[in-house]
């Protein structure tokens, strides 16, 4: 059996390019992640998306409020472990201003995890953001990828949110550490 | 420690002297209330927390206004927690950012303790280092004025250690309302209509 069953024939990170794309995104920060690897390029070749590589997920919060701040609207691509690196960002300047926050967040630590010290921040990831008051919504499925970043996208930017979207491991397959 | 020369609310009134419509995003603590002690000003954002992010706050801005003059004001601790952000900033070397740095080798909000600019770092020469090439280190009067007269006009990113003394001003602090002064910036820079999207 194929490890990742539910890896169906959708192209869920071209379904959240055009979500971004529709919604005027102008800022890209990332940190490069094997989860994101697609959208990334999709992103990257796009000229109209301004990408800002990140030493650390943190200067996301930063950056993506100085956006707001200058009329433009952003997201931030990182991997569940970063989440870690995050937190007083998340709350000292996302929530003390009510900025507005698109965070997609691929996971790892969970579905047929290879490797154990990616195990406690996978399991912590959503009750943290949750202690900082951000919504969060998990994604299992490709299906539902596109509505769910849409509809968060609406959330953070209409209404002043801050928000995750997790893309499960099940979702994105686990690393299989080969060539 | 050594002595140095200039005071930071001189500094600081030199530096934004002929401001105009530069955009203004402080540090925490000490360079917060050097830019509120010239004055309210809707243009300036006042960072009260996140330590660390002041120059990724300004990166965003700067990317997203690039007619803009944008100049964070920070100190050399608050620098030296996001001190990663310097590399991120080379990559994307916004043209209209200058990140000066008020540098008493202190962490003034929390009881003078001794920084690591005190002891070795340098931080115009890690900027350099970074990828910004226009870096500098100022201790004098005629350094300082050089680079008040040109930081509106510099089309080129720009990072400026300001070694300051350790004489402090009356302590001037600006509204803390965290959404208030963003929905106040928003306005001022982009219009009433930004707050209606």
């Amino acid at each position: 059996m194929n490890e990742n069953t539910l890896k169906i024939n959708l192209n869920w990170p071209l379904k959240i390019y055009e979500v971004l794309k529709e919604n005027n995104i102008r800022q890209i920060a990332y940190v490069p992640d094997s989860g994101h690897k697609s959208l990334i390029q999709y992103c990257q070749n796009d000229t109209n998306m301004n990408m800002v590589s990140l030493t650390t997920e943190e200067e996301g919060m930063g950056l993506l409020a100085g956006a707001w701040l200058g009329g433009e609207k952003g997201v931030l691509l990182m991997q569940s472990s970063g989440v870690g690196n995050c937190i007083n960002a998340l709350a000292s300047l996302t929530r003390a201003c009510n900025f507005p926050l698109l965070m997609l967040v691929t996971m790892r630590g969970e579905w047929n995890e290879f490797n154990p010290w990616q195990v406690p921040m996978g399991k912590a990831t959503e009750k943290v953001l949750s202690a900082l008051d951000i919504n969060v919504v998990r994604c299992e499925t490709a299906d539902e990828v596109q509505d769910t970043v849409y509809a968060m996208m609406g959330l953070a930017y209409k209404s002043n949110s801050a928000t995750a979207v997790l893309l499960s491991q099940r979702l994105i397959g686990s690393k299989t550490f080969k060539e | 420690m050594q002595n140095y020369l200039l005071n930071r609310r001189y500094v600081v009134s030199q530096l934004l002297k002929d401001r105009k419509n530069s955009l203004i995003i402080n540090g925490l603590g000490g360079t917060c209330w050097d830019v509120a002690s010239l004055g309210d000003n809707e243009l300036n954002f006042y960072v009260w927390g996140g330590m660390g992010n002041s120059c990724m706050i300004g990166l965003g801005l700067a990317l997203s206004q690039p007619k803009r003059k944008v100049i964070v004001i920070t100190g050399d601790g608050e620098m030296l927690m996001g001190i990663g952000s310097l590399a991120t900033i080379a990559v994307k070397q916004p043209k209209n950012l200058s990140i000066v740095v008020f540098d008493n080798e202190l962490y003034g909000e929390t009881g003078k303790q001794k920084t690591h600019t005190g002891h070795c770092a340098d931080l115009s020469a890690i900027a350099i280092g970074a990828g910004i090439k226009n870096s500098s280190i100022i201790k004098t009067n005629d350094q300082l004025l050089f680079l008040s007269s040109n930081i509106n006009l510099i089309k080129e990113l720009t990072f400026s250690q300001i070694k300051i003394n350790n004489e402090e001003g009356p302590l001037v602090l600006p509204i803390r309302e965290g959404a208030y002064i963003k929905t106040r910036f928003r306005k001022a820079v982009l219009g009433e209509t930004a707050l209606l999207e």
